[in-house]
């Protein structure tokens, strides 16, 4: 029986044990019109079987293409040594370290985890995760409306639309007002952000780079937050954080972050981790694990999860969050990436990734009816202008290998034309000058 | 110095009360520290709150256990007790001097509060 | 030991990055960048791989410990389910790339697993339809109060309340208060759900409840013996019946949650479906609900076409919106699949048979070593107290110190210094015998002199940390205290 030990003289001796006859018998307290109508599923298949189909599966996937798909979740390569140790099932078959004397392997993890997040944001202090960047800003809303006692959010249009969707689900049944301040060709408008902010505003959201890879600085969109007890809220891109100007600079209460691009495979999805940090004074609204430094009785340094008070397991329906399983397989891999790219490899990932931006931006506005959306700076990532419409094009291009990027016109109305690019060190000048051949031949 | 002090009044949820004039100070006291154990984060109302005998107005935690503030009396928070935030341990070492935790300008005279006599009889009640 | 920082050596460099990209102050303006750069570990390849396997050998795990956690499920994990998932047709897969016209094209094989997980999940529970979007139970918890809050102001109504057994794990009243419900919670007697007492709330405030939520069988280990009054009492005040499936090993097969009349329930991949637990996560949370709340699942759902192809569903007016950035814990999801197939059907029910007998086993032979509450057969875990004199965390210390991972203490709250165990099917006689006979000599022990326990464990990295020292200091980063 796979994965059961139990010998046929085993089962009898241990049903004997019990004092029931058979196994069924285990089950008597299941009443007879409670049990299964039908379960009709396929037999059982040995691992060679199940391995070649999911082979057979994988094969039908065409993840190979050139690519320039980003639009918030980016092919970055990931160290073979992340894999060999994150790997390790002394962590990956591991749980939640509740005992903390034979979990101090994960524990001092997560607290090299949140000291990385930290440092990378400049803010105080960091969770050991969340899900994913949606829930990551949907906590982040929910620790400012808890603080300030409000109940309106000031939402950026620019804010990636897969998490403004997801807060709009979180937020449904809070009795929570939404009010989103729309961008004007792509770009983020930090002084309409910042009239609108008043003194019922729990929160005022944005993200940096945008949805349309714009780089702006909210420092004084977060003064204007602070001027009237709002919470300061945004969401950036972990490896643009590398050279851009922090949260921590810009005055944010809370820093945000989808951290797929360290270290987390793409997989159709996830799992990723959202990553949340904020400033000290809100340290008690911050959701989910957080570990701690202290000592034993012998002085020894230790880590343990600490203000666990704030917690489900504790607090019930009051707690912070219902969050229990967090992402902390996917936050050790983002660790372990962070640690081997270090600062210089961080910086180089991002810097390589803008200078193809702006390669692939000066090659392709160079075809006719191609510009720029907007003048605006930009990071590894930028919209383009077409003379026809985004997916079709997109469509046209990937019969032929190639995937130019994401048409924003699904969430953008009034957008269909418009092409959003992302190079990463996946990406190569070569690939670009390609795509220009290519897409000036379709134009 | 489990000695409840004469000169304050009790509620059945372990909070004391001083009276001084229209406002009174509230605090928790010794028998409920103890039982909380070690109190490591204390949860105090914000100035300007309005507080209403019997229900919440803020928490104490200590490690594995979050308890509510249940307020003895009515009225409004004039002043909190800040050096809590920084030192919770104040809590256990001094429940009814410097682990004070509110100061409230009264609503109405606070009701239905014990004298130290007869909190020392609930209590004696309550740990059988 | 150090930290990884705390190794840090300046101009030491793991080379992993190549790139003769100008410096970002030639391409953006000063005042759009950081002052200096993060300040990250800066150490060679072998720095970092001696760190992280150090770390890893201070870690009990299922792969080298007996890991009876209570509530939590650890079964071993299967290798090849890891091997599935990083297969580069999976692992690379952009998600939006399904989302491009014609781009479903392209992740054909992906859409064909979700739809399978879907409908062996809808086979296992006797549900209508699932989402595979929530990213852990608790997730699935909040997507599973969301649709029953959906479902009612369909019907023209905001229902406020929601009951909750005390037994229940905190996450349902915090699921339930974040979906905006007030929580009312229902005292359990005979450490079951009493329908009397359920019948008078109902009558109560019975055009204000939305719904029950169960954990069947219970914290407690125990099969709820009212179900089918527990249904109806529901059903008369047209309330749905919530089914929390971290316990669904105990029943595989041998209940379906939604033949026994439940509307809808959450499963946790990372346990029943043995997906790894990852030091905590990542988890996956798939929703399954009957007919009457289909309408309102997330989008988009994995359909099929005629000619067998498979598309992302957008057309769904009433849906509650979007959980997940894409399609869920798609990773995860994956290895609980392989792990599915592996098995089938009657593998899956032998799993319930296996980790029933199992709990009982434990449960029986644990009999003259602890305080068992309830003389009556458990499910998959059982609940049992301290001897008189002892407590559950020095127990649970000592058995640390001779190499087992302890069981779940002081949960359920409505147990006296609870010793919660889950042995699961994957462990052998001779481990629960050994675990056994672990425990007998530790309440030996701590019956002739209770301070021996209470130095436990003694011979792991750390002996007992100060927490109250780490909640009051809070030193959460390097940079902190």
């Amino acid at each position: 029986m796979p994965f059961i030990p139990h010998t046929p003289q085993e089962l009898r001796e241990m049903l004997a044990v019990v004092g029931v006859r058979s196994l069924d018998d285990l089950f008597a307290d299941i009443p007879p019109d409670m049990r299964p109508k039908h379960f009709n599923l396929p037999k059982g298949q040995s691992e060679a079987a199940v391995c070649a189909m999911f082979e057979e599966l994988a094969a039908k996937n065409r993840p190979g293409m050139t690519s320039f798909l980003g639009a918030g979740f980016y092919a970055h390569h990931i160290p073979k040594a992340v894999d060999a140790l994150a790997g390790r099932s002394e962590f990956y078959t591991a749980y939640t370290p509740y005992q903390s004397e034979c979990s101090q392997g994960t524990l001092q993890a997560v607290f090299e985890f949140q000291t990385a997040v930290s440092r990378l944001l400049e803010m105080d202090c960091a969770n050991a995760s969340v899900y994913d960047g949606g829930t990551a800003l949907f906590e982040g809303a929910m620790m400012a409306v808890r603080a300030t006692r409000r109940r309106a959010l000031l939402v950026d249009e620019a804010v990636n639309p897969v998490w403004r969707a997801m807060l709009a689900t979180y937020c449904a049944g809070l009795q929570l007002t939404i009010k989103t301040i729309p961008q004007e060709n792509g770009m983020s408008r930090p002084a309409a952000l910042s009239a609108a902010v008043n003194k019922d505003c729990a929160a005022v959201i944005v993200q940096n780079p945008n949805f349309f890879g714009v780089v702006a600085d909210y420092a004084g969109v977060f003064a204007a937050a602070r001027e009237n007890g709002a919470f300061g809220i945004i969401s950036v891109y972990p490896v643009m954080q590398g050279v851009l100007k922090t949260p921590g600079e810009m005055g944010a209460d809370v820093a945000v972050a989808e951290g797929q691009s360290l270290g987390q495979p793409l997989s159709f999805g996830g799992p990723w981790l959202g990553l949340m940090s904020c400033r000290k004074e809100h340290i008690r609204q911050l959701p989910g694990r957080i570990a701690g430094r202290t000592t034993d009785g012998d002085g020894n340094t230790g880590y343990v999860l600490t203000l666990q008070a704030r917690e489900q397991h504790i607090r019930r329906a009051r707690a912070t969050s219902n969050i229990c399983s967090n992402q902390a397989l996917c936050a050790l891999r983002a660790l372990i990436h962070l640690s081997l790219l270090g600062p210089d490899g961080l910086v180089r990932q991002a810097e390589h990734g803008m200078a193809l931006a702006r390669f692939a931006a000066e090659r392709l506005t160079a075809l006719r009816g191609v510009e720029l959306l907007n003048d605006a700076p930009f990071g590894n990532e930028v919209a383009l202008r077409l003379p026809t419409g985004a997916e079709g094009l997109v469509a046209g291009l990937m019969d032929r290998g190639c995937v130019p990027g994401y048409p924003v016109g699904r969430h953008y109305p009034g957008m269909e034309n418009v092409l959003l690019l992302a190079c990463t060190e996946a990406n190569s000048r070569n690939q670009i000058e390609l795509l220009a051949e290519e897409l000036g031949g379709m134009l | 110095m489990s000695n409840n002090p004469a000169e304050l009044l009790y509620s059945r949820t372990h909070e004391w009360t001083r009276l001084e004039g229209e406002e009174a100070v509230i605090g928790i006291t010794w028998f409920a520290q103890e039982s909380l154990g070690d109190i490591t984060y204390v949860e105090l109302p914000r100035a300007g709150d309005r507080l209403t005998a019997g229900t919440e107005f803020g928490s104490v935690e200590s490690v594995k256990a979050a308890s509510d503030l249940i307020s003895p009396v009515n009225g409004v928070v004039v002043a909190v007790n800040t050096a809590m935030e920084n030192a919770p341990e104040t809590l256990n070492s001094a429940p009814f001097g410097d682990g004070w935790l509110a100061r409230v300008k009264l609503a109405d005279k606070p009701e239905d509060l014990m004298d130290a006599a007869a909190y020392e009889a609930f209590c004696a009640a309550e740990k059988h | 030991m150090k930290t990884i920082f705390a190794k840090s050596v300046p101009g030491r460099n793991a080379c992993q990055v190549d790139s003769d990209a100008p410096a970002a102050a030639h391409m953006l303006p000063a005042g759009l960048l950081r002052a200096r750069p993060p300040r990250l570990p800066q150490c060679s390849e072998l720095d970092v791989v001696r760190h992280f396997t150090r770390l890893s050998q201070r870690n009990y795990s299922v792969d080298a410990n007996f890991y009876p956690l209570g509530s939590c499920t650890m079964k071993y994990s299967p290798k090849f389910t890891e091997y599935v998932a990083s297969l580069p047709g999976f692992a690379r897969l952009h998600p939006l790339l399904a989302r491009l016209e014609r781009g479903e094209a392209c992740a054909q094989g992906a859409l064909q697993c979700l739809y399978k997980a879907e409908r062996w999940l809808c086979e296992i529970t006797g549900m209508k339809a699932f989402t595979l979007q929530p990213m852990a139970g608790a997730n699935g918890e909040f997507t599973g109060v969301s649709l029953m809050a959906a479902y009612h102001l369909a019907k023209g109504r905001r229902r406020a309340k929601i009951l909750i057994p005390d037994s229940a794990h905190g996450t349902n009243p915090a699921s339930a208060a974040l979906a905006g419900f007030e929580i009312i919670s229902i005292e359990s007697r005979d450490g079951m759900v009493d329908p009397d007492v359920l019948s008078a709330v109902i009558a109560e405030h019975g055009d204000d409840v939305a719904g029950l939520m169960m954990t069947c069988p219970n914290t407690l280990g125990l099969m709820e013996l009212h179900l089918p009054r527990i249904v109806a009492e529901l059903r008369g005040a047209d309330a749905l019946l919530y089914y929390d499936g971290a316990n669904m090993n105990a029943i595989m097969g041998k209940m379906r949650v939604g033949d026994a009349g439940f509307d809808v329930v959450h499963l946790n991949l990372h346990k029943t479906f043995a997906t790894p637990h990852g030091g905590g996560g990542p988890g996956s949370g798939p929703v399954g609900v009957n007919a009457r709340l289909a309408p309102f699942l997330p989008a988009p759902r994995v359909a099929v076409r005629e000619d067998g192809s498979f598309y992302l569903d957008d057309n769904l007016p009433r849906s509650i919106g979007t959980m997940a950035p894409f399609y869920g814990s798609f990773g995860v999801v994956l290895k609980a699949l392989a792990y599915m197939l592996r098995l089938g059907g009657d593998g899956l029910a032998r799993v319930a048979e296996y980790a029933v007998l199992n709990a009982n086993y434990l449960k029986k032979r644990l009999e003259d070593v602890l305080d068992v509450p309830f003389d009556r057969l458990c499910a998959h875990e059982f609940v049992a107290s301290a001897p008189e004199g002892l407590r559950a965390l020095d127990i649970a210390k000592a058995l640390l110190e001779r190499g087992f991972h302890a069981p779940t203490v002081y949960f359920p709250l409505i147990v006296r210094e609870c010793l919660m165990a889950e042995p699961t099917e994957t462990e052998s006689r001779e481990t629960l015998d050994a675990y056994v006979e672990a425990l007998r000599e530790i309440v030996t022990q701590g019956k002739a002199d209770p301070r021996a326990l209470a130095e436990a464990p003694r011979n792991l990295p750390v002996h007992r940390l100060d927490e109250t020292a780490a909640a009051r200091r809070m030193v959460l980063t390097e940079d902190m205290g």
